[in-house]
């Protein structure tokens, strides 16, 4: 058996190697999908709807028709004669149901921004002083807004068909929660709010279709985390043989699960591409990003726990209630993230008593699905919350009442009372690790002092988990379309540089380094002699693209094996040339040696040379195979399990209420690093994203269900000046699942930030008695727990 | 009605280095105008309404947003964009600082955070960390959280200050 990679001589995994896909970046020479122009291209822009939900009675489009530049106006009813409709439902969701939902609405329109008439023009400023003269009657009708009252029998059905405004429930009840409630000493509870959000992404939604009709062949450039599973949706609703989409997918401007699902314009702009026969362009610009790319999170969760003296757990009863606005998004829906929120609260503890019920509703506002660290925040906040509510009520130290109740070490794999089965977590080991790496007892004791003094500083703990190399479970056994599995393909080029090709995608987090310095390990070449080919259809292996933490662990064991595959195809090769036993040989920095002296025997540009031109000169039956491909699809659990802690050290201001962020601490298991500069980074921007949400970020909507402050200059997120530095450290708990041993970690620190920092305004607010629950934690809020405003 | 400006409008400019001349509508960007007809993608639009930075450019020595700028107030103006910087050299510290230490995920924000960069550590060499926060206020990164970015000006801004 020949040496793990982590082993072999020259190995790259757990070096910091700079990314070599961001050179072009540094110098704007990245190809994001507004910078490709074709001939012929054409420039598509919305007119949009005003209203929350209004019917269309008739659309005037002649003035548009005629202004200049003007190429073609479509509608609804035009458009669904080229695109089909499509239901956002997966089969094992059960009980979820939506509507179908149309590239552009047809009799009327459901949220405020739902696209209503495609205007086509040679520029996208003509195309929008086009669609400004597109007239339409409207008849306003009744909006949903509030998720709270979707479901009372007074509140009108939003799609009359599906007999209520309820999209999906979940309840679970597992143990004996009442005996665990009336066992307790003391009982928490409180109501936590995390505000509705999204990802603006910097780079806006994005697509160019270009569609050949001479050979039916569609072309998309894409924006997109999943190349293959929109090749899938476009083929579907514009009726097109499969083969015959291409998606292609260059730079991504972030993603953060935003670019991983159906959007009607896009849908639209593709229909376009096939009806003019001709490309057509979309960029959303950020007025509309923030009214239809997808917003998250925005659950009410009324929780509680119970607690003994001694600091145990002894049940958790949560309900919460999430609107998704009109529609199930397609094709991983909408009903995830409460799932998500069902199985994770609680998650890191051994408490066994747990209820918990999810309503999912419909409402007349943008639609909600999946966003970084899906139902993670929310479900850590009520934890955690909980937690440190528990502890203060008992009257123990945070630590050490987390440490009383995390799953110990050694008892895995172990069961959750959700039924999901962890492979292997390090809690008390990264528990340990986070209060030395802050400095626990000496934060305390500043903390003590500076009270005395009248400032007011907190400190705050959030233990999590994290689902990451998902199964079949998540999304195929539903009966999407949607790759759980990887391919990886690794050529042997006749000088000696290995082109490596591959179904996960990259939108910055370092995919393709990662799967370089992987494929360079595998094989024994060096960095310099591998190239990466992400984001074709036409070119990758199938695969699922990038989501759920999936691209290191999946992607990259599907690297390794094919790397090893190549490597021994090249040694039997090798051998025959050289009179060797294979396995005496290795590869080495791209050189064929002595496995024992690591000597040289010959360079692999030889072996190409002849493999490739002279062939004639290797025996009959030496037939060499220098490109392979394998496959890896992680079977084992529905999820590999991460785990994890946040803590946040702030200063709150108690008479104007604003939350100066000192410090952050991470400790974070994501077993084999392959490349720790890699790993901090995505961290630190997963915690830059959870603590907007907890201090900013807010889509807000007024009563009639319109978004009040969609751009950029309103809805805020995290600035330089605001953020804190952020101090990593690791454990290492490799997943035995593959021989890689990596597990995800783009989602950690999204998961865990809002908790650590909602316990540490918390910790500062405790001497006023004084709380916070509801996301984003803004002045006026932390003003309000004190009494100081009403 | 009054009589109304005209629609296009000659311009002459310096751009990376290079004489252009053209015809601009009086009401384009000066981020269109590099964008669509230099066809000088590497500045970004995030937002067109001058908060997110991405479209950052130098004009005269001064960063501005490309997209608050119009095209025909840059007649006689000389540009810089990511592109020029690259090529001159002028950036090539900051941008091995950016690759080095990772100041960049998705590199959509970069070029805008460049321009910024070069124009902290030219007057700034002494920033701290704290400044070099505030004086990026102006640049959004949705990608790294911020860290790598202001570890890798200071790197620069440190080096800088001490060859000077
Ligand atoms: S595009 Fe100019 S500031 Fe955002
Ligand atoms: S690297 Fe993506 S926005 Fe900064």
């Amino acid at each position: 058996m020949s040496l793990s990679i982590l082993d072999r001589p020259n190995s790259y995994i757990g070096r910091t190697v700079p990314r070599p896909n961001a050179k072009k970046l540094v110098q704007g020479r990245g190809t994001y999908v507004d910078d490709i122009k074709l001939p012929r291209m054409v420039h598509v822009a919305f007119v949009r709807s005003p209203y929350a939900h209004a019917r269309i009675l008739a659309i005037r489009s002649d003035a548009a028709q005629a202004a200049p530049g003007v190429v073609r106006i479509v509608t609804g009813a035009e458009m669904a004669a080229v695109c089909t409709p499509w239901v956002g439902v997966l089969g094992h969701m059960k009980g979820l149901k939506s509507a179908p939902q149309y590239a552009l609405a047809v009799d009327r329109a459901c949220w405020q921004g739902e696209a209503v008439v495609a205007v086509v023009a040679h520029s996208r400023a003509e195309a929008e002083d086009a669609a400004q003269l597109v007239e339409i009657d409207w008849e306003e009708l009744f909006v949903v807004a509030d998720m709270e009252t979707a479901l009372d029998p007074e509140t009108p059905v939003i799609h009359p068909e599906l007999g209520d405004n309820l999209a999906f429930r979940r309840e679970l009840d597992v143990g004996d929660v009442e005996k665990g409630f009336a066992a307790a000493d003391a009982i928490v509870e409180e109501t936590y709010i995390t505000g509705r959000h999204t990802g603006v992404c910097l780079e806006a939604r994005s697509i160019l279709a270009d569609y050949q009709p001479a050979d039916e062949q569609l072309v998309v450039y894409h924006s997109t985390q999943a190349p293959h599973m929109m090749q899938t949706i476009f083929a579907k609703h514009l009726d097109l043989p499969e083969t015959n989409v291409r998606v292609i997918c260059k730079d991504v401007g972030g993603a953060f699960g935003i670019k991983v699902h159906t959007y009607p314009d896009e849908m639209a702009t593709v229909a376009l591409a096939k009806m003019l026969r001709r490309p057509v362009k979309f960029i959303a610009d950020r007025m509309e990003s923030f009214v239809t790319d997808i917003h998250a999170r925005d659950h009410r969760v009324k929780a509680r726990m119970a607690v003994s003296k001694e600091g145990r757990i002894l049940a958790i009863e949560a309900d919460d209630r999430t609107g998704i606005g009109p529609y199930s998004v397609y094709p991983r829906t909408s009903a995830i993230e409460a799932n998500q929120v069902v199985n994770l609260i609680g998650g890191p503890y051994t408490n066994q008593n747990y209820r918990c019920t999810a309503n999912v509703v419909f409402q007349n506002k943008n639609v909600m699905c999946q966003y970084r660290a899906v139902g993670h925040p929310i479900a850590c906040a009520v934890t955690e919350g909980l937690v440190d509510k528990a502890a203060r009520a008992i009257g123990m130290d945070p630590a050490e009442f987390r440490r009383r109740n995390l799953i110990a070490d050694d008892a895995y794999p172990y069961k959750a009372p959700t039924g999901m089965v962890y492979e292997g977590l390090s809690h008390h080991k990264s528990l340990d690790k986070l209060l030395e790496l802050m400095q626990y007892d000496r934060l305390r004791a500043e903390q003590a002092a500076l009270r005395e003094k009248g400032i007011h500083r907190g400190i705050g703990l959030a233990a999590f988990i994290e689902v990451t190399n998902p199964s079949a479970m998540f999304y195929g056994v539903g009966g999407a379309r949607i790759s759980a599995q990887d391919g990886c393909t690794i050529r042997l080029d006749p000088t000696g540089v290995i082109t490596v090709s591959i179904g996960v995608t990259e939108q910055g987090q370092g995919t393709e380094a990662i799967m370089a310095q992987i494929a360079a390990s595998s094989v024994g070449v060096p960095m310099d002699k591998v190239r990466l080919i992400t984001g074709d259809t036409e070119v990758t292996p199938y695969g699922g693209g990038t989501w759920a933490s999936r691209g290191a662990g999946i992607g990259g064991e599907a690297t390794l094996q094919a790397g090893r595959a190549l490597r021994e195809n090249i040694l039997s090769v090798a051998g025959t040339m050289l009179q060797a036993a294979p396995q005496t040989l290795d590869i080495r920095a791209g050189i064929i040696v002595d496995a024992d002296t690591g000597a040289e025997r010959m360079k692999l540009e030889e072996l190409g040379r002849v493999a490739y031109f002279r062939p004639d000169t290797l025996p009959r039956d030496c037939q060499p195979e220098l490109m392979v491909t394998r496959h890896y699809v992680q079977k084992d659990y529905a999820f590999v399990f991460t785990n994890g802690l946040q803590a946040s050290y702030l200063e709150v201001d108690t008479e104007t209420g604003f939350v100066t962020l000192l410090d952050h601490w991470v400790v974070e298991d994501c077993g084999t690093i392959i490349n720790p500069q890699l790993v901090d980074e995505q961290i630190r921007g997963g915690v830059v994203q959870g603590l907007g949400g907890a201090l900013f970020e807010e889509c807000l909507y007024s009563a009639d269900g319109q978004m009040l402050n969609a751009n950029m200059a309103d809805y805020l997120v995290p600035m330089a000046s605001e953020m804190p530095d952020i101090a990593i450290a690791h454990v290492v708990t490799p997943t035995q699942t593959s021989e890689l041993g990596a597990k995800g970690v783009g989602e950690a620190g999204t998961a865990g930030a809002p908790a650590a920092v909602m316990n540490a305004i918390n910790d500062a607010l405790s001497p006023f008695g004084a709380s916070v629950a509801a996301q984003p934690f803004t002045p006026e809020r932390v003003l309000r727990a004190l009494g100081k405003i009403r | 009605m009054t009589e109304s400006l005209p629609l296009n409008l000659p311009i002459d400019l310096t751009v990376n280095g290079e004489r252009i001349s053209a015809t601009v509508p009086a009401r384009q960007h000066l981020i269109d105008f590099l964008r669509e007809t230099l066809s000088l993608t590497g500045s970004h639009i995030g937002c067109e309404h001058g908060v997110c930075g991405a479209c950052s450019i130098r004009v005269n020595g001064a960063v501005v947003r490309g997209c608050l700028t119009l095209a025909v107030q840059c007649d006689g103006a000389s540009v810089d964009t990511i592109e020029g910087l690259s090529d001159s050299g002028a950036i090539a510290d900051l941008q091995s600082a950016f690759h080095e230490r990772n100041a960049l995920q998705c590199g959509f924000c970069t070029p805008g955070m460049l321009a910024t960069g070069y124009d902290i550590v030219r007057r700034l060499p002494d920033a701290d960390e704290a400044r070099i926060r505030r004086e990026l206020s102006g640049n959004i990164c949705r990608c790294t959280g911020y860290h790598a970015i202001v570890d890798a000006i200071e790197t620069v801004a440190a080096k800088r200050g001490a060859g000077a």
